[in-house]
């Protein structure tokens, strides 16, 4: 199930209905709070589009808090859920401060440009962004096929997918892997 | 007894130092008169720097406004006199805020004590400052929200670690003297716990033998180190570093006793002085000069 996730919505309805910047930790940390909420109303496995497009300004502290911290804790083996993120209407200036936060953390995300094609942001080795693209460009891929097409070493390709999905940036999907984003 | 401390002609964040200098020495409950009559010029942080002071003072201090009018009409433009009433015994002459080409108040001197203030800083400053920084400093119009970041990482400084309210007043004005361009500058003052005891309170940290206000300064303004175990801490500082050295800009923290600098090619400062007079809290200025383009 694809669900999708207004952040100038939650700001408004959960810190200030007057606000459109994403300023300050308690500001994220609210925001966060009320993405959690709404994860929480959706089945086991959910995509969510965490859409950018109405947020004025997007500072450090912010995206630590909402983008950083949301990613750890769906990323970690304690996960209330499996859930997979997609991050749309990302500005240049939105992206300099989520990059900033990636880094620090060795995090990385998809991110969605408005034609609709998917990048990844952040830290990402080279045989996880082999592997990734590959998957972008197959559609769905077994693992076999994904070794081939990457150029990665075939005991080492279960290592690259795990990575891949247990970092939110590509999921199993009926027995085959498909790269967050490709299923809107 | 009144002991009287004459504020320097020009005030900014170099002349402050005299009056620190003059004050170190007086009991906090002894009673101070700024003397501001022949002051022309002040800098934003050597006007959020003078509320501080007062915040700092179990005495209530005296200040003499400056009798120049011109200097007293820009005093009361930047808001200045509003805060000072409350926190000062005011004398001398009553001005009000009159027009002026050659300095430009993007925020008003406002106070900072809660992530609601940022909200707010950070949404006038959006309004204000995009075409002056565009058309007057040549600085890029994408620029202007990491001017708006910047700015709001500063001032969360205060939120998160000063333990008091401060202060934020952004301007632009001709450097003539150091730089003969236009700038832009960010003053974040505070009176609240200042680094070094920020970072003490940080839980299980082991301080070194040299553990002092300029390695605190250190720490946090240029490693990114944070009171915070949260790993995602200290970024703000580091954002900020960041975007002065995209702009060719200059960032400086006082903190207790010291001083750190982010010193850019255009100017002398040094990059850290230690022993100065104290002063209570945090006080940042962060400046950013018009960029010079190929015609």
């Amino acid at each position: 199930m694809i669900n999708h996730i207004d952040l100038s919505t939650v700001l408004r309805r959960t810190v200030c209905d007057l606000y459109s910047d994403l300023v300050t930790r308690p500001t994220g940390a609210a925001v966060r709070d009320g993405i959690e909420k709404q994860l929480s109303e959706l089945g086991d496995r959910s995509l969510t589009v965490i859409d950018f497009s109405h947020v004025g300004l997007l500072d450090y502290s912010c995206a630590d808090e909402i983008v950083a911290k949301l990613l750890m804790r769906y990323a970690e083996a304690s996960a209330p859920r499996d859930a997979y993120f997609l991050f749309r209407g990302v500005s240049d200036s939105h992206l300099d401060a989520i990059e900033t936060v990636l880094e620090r953390h060795g995090l990385a995300i998809v991110a969605q440009a408005e034609d609709g094609t998917v990048v990844l942001v952040g830290t990402v080795d080279d045989p996880e962004r082999r592997a990734w693209e590959a998957m972008l460009r197959m559609g769905r891929a077994m693992a076999g096929d994904l070794a081939r097409e990457a150029e990665i070493a075939p005991e080492q390709v279960d290592r690259v997918i795990g990575a891949l999905c247990r970092r939110r940036l590509a999921m199993e999907l009926d027995g085959g892997y498909v790269v967050v984003g490709a299923v809107t | 007894m009144t002991t009287v401390i004459n504020l320097p002609p020009s005030l900014d964040e170099r002349t402050f130092e005299t009056v620190l200098e003059h004050l170190a020495p007086i009991p906090i409950d002894e009673k101070v008169l700024l003397d501001g009559r022949h002051t022309r010029w002040a800098s934003p942080y050597g006007l959020t720097a003078l509320l501080t002071i007062a915040q700092t003072r179990a005495e209530k201090p005296a200040l003499v406004s400056p009798e120049s009018e011109e200097t007293g009409s820009y005093w009361a433009r930047t808001g200045f006199f509003r805060h000072a009433e409350e926190l000062f015994e005011m004398h001398g002459s009553t001005h009000r805020a009159r027009s002026s080409g050659e300095s430009d108040v993007l925020l008003e001197i406002t106070p900072v004590a809660k992530s609601e203030d940022v909200h707010e800083v950070v949404g006038r400053i959006q309004q204000k400052s995009a075409s002056i920084l565009v058309k007057e400093l040549n600085i890029d119009a994408k620029a202007t929200m990491g001017f708006a970041m910047t700015l709001s990482e500063a001032c969360q400084n205060i939120v998160e670690h000063a333990g008091r309210g401060g202060w934020v007043a952004v301007q632009t004005y001709r450097w003539q003297k150091r730089l003969g361009r236009r700038v832009v500058v960010i003053a974040v003052c505070d009176a609240g716990v200042g680094f070094r005891q920020s970072l003490e309170s940080a839980q299980g940290r082991r301080m070194s033998d040299r553990w002092d206000d300029g390695m605190a300064l250190e720490e946090a303004v240029i490693r990114g180190v944070s009171r915070f175990r949260d790993p995602g801490r200290g970024q703000g500082l580091a954002g900020v570093r960041r975007y002065i050295g995209r702009w060719d800009g200059k960032l400086s923290v006082r903190s207790g006793t010291a001083r750190i600098a982010i010193v850019p090619s255009w100017d002398e400062d040094v990059p850290l002085e230690e022993k100065l007079p104290p002063f209570p809290g945090a006080q940042m200025q962060i400046t950013i000069p018009e960029r010079i383009t190929d015609r």
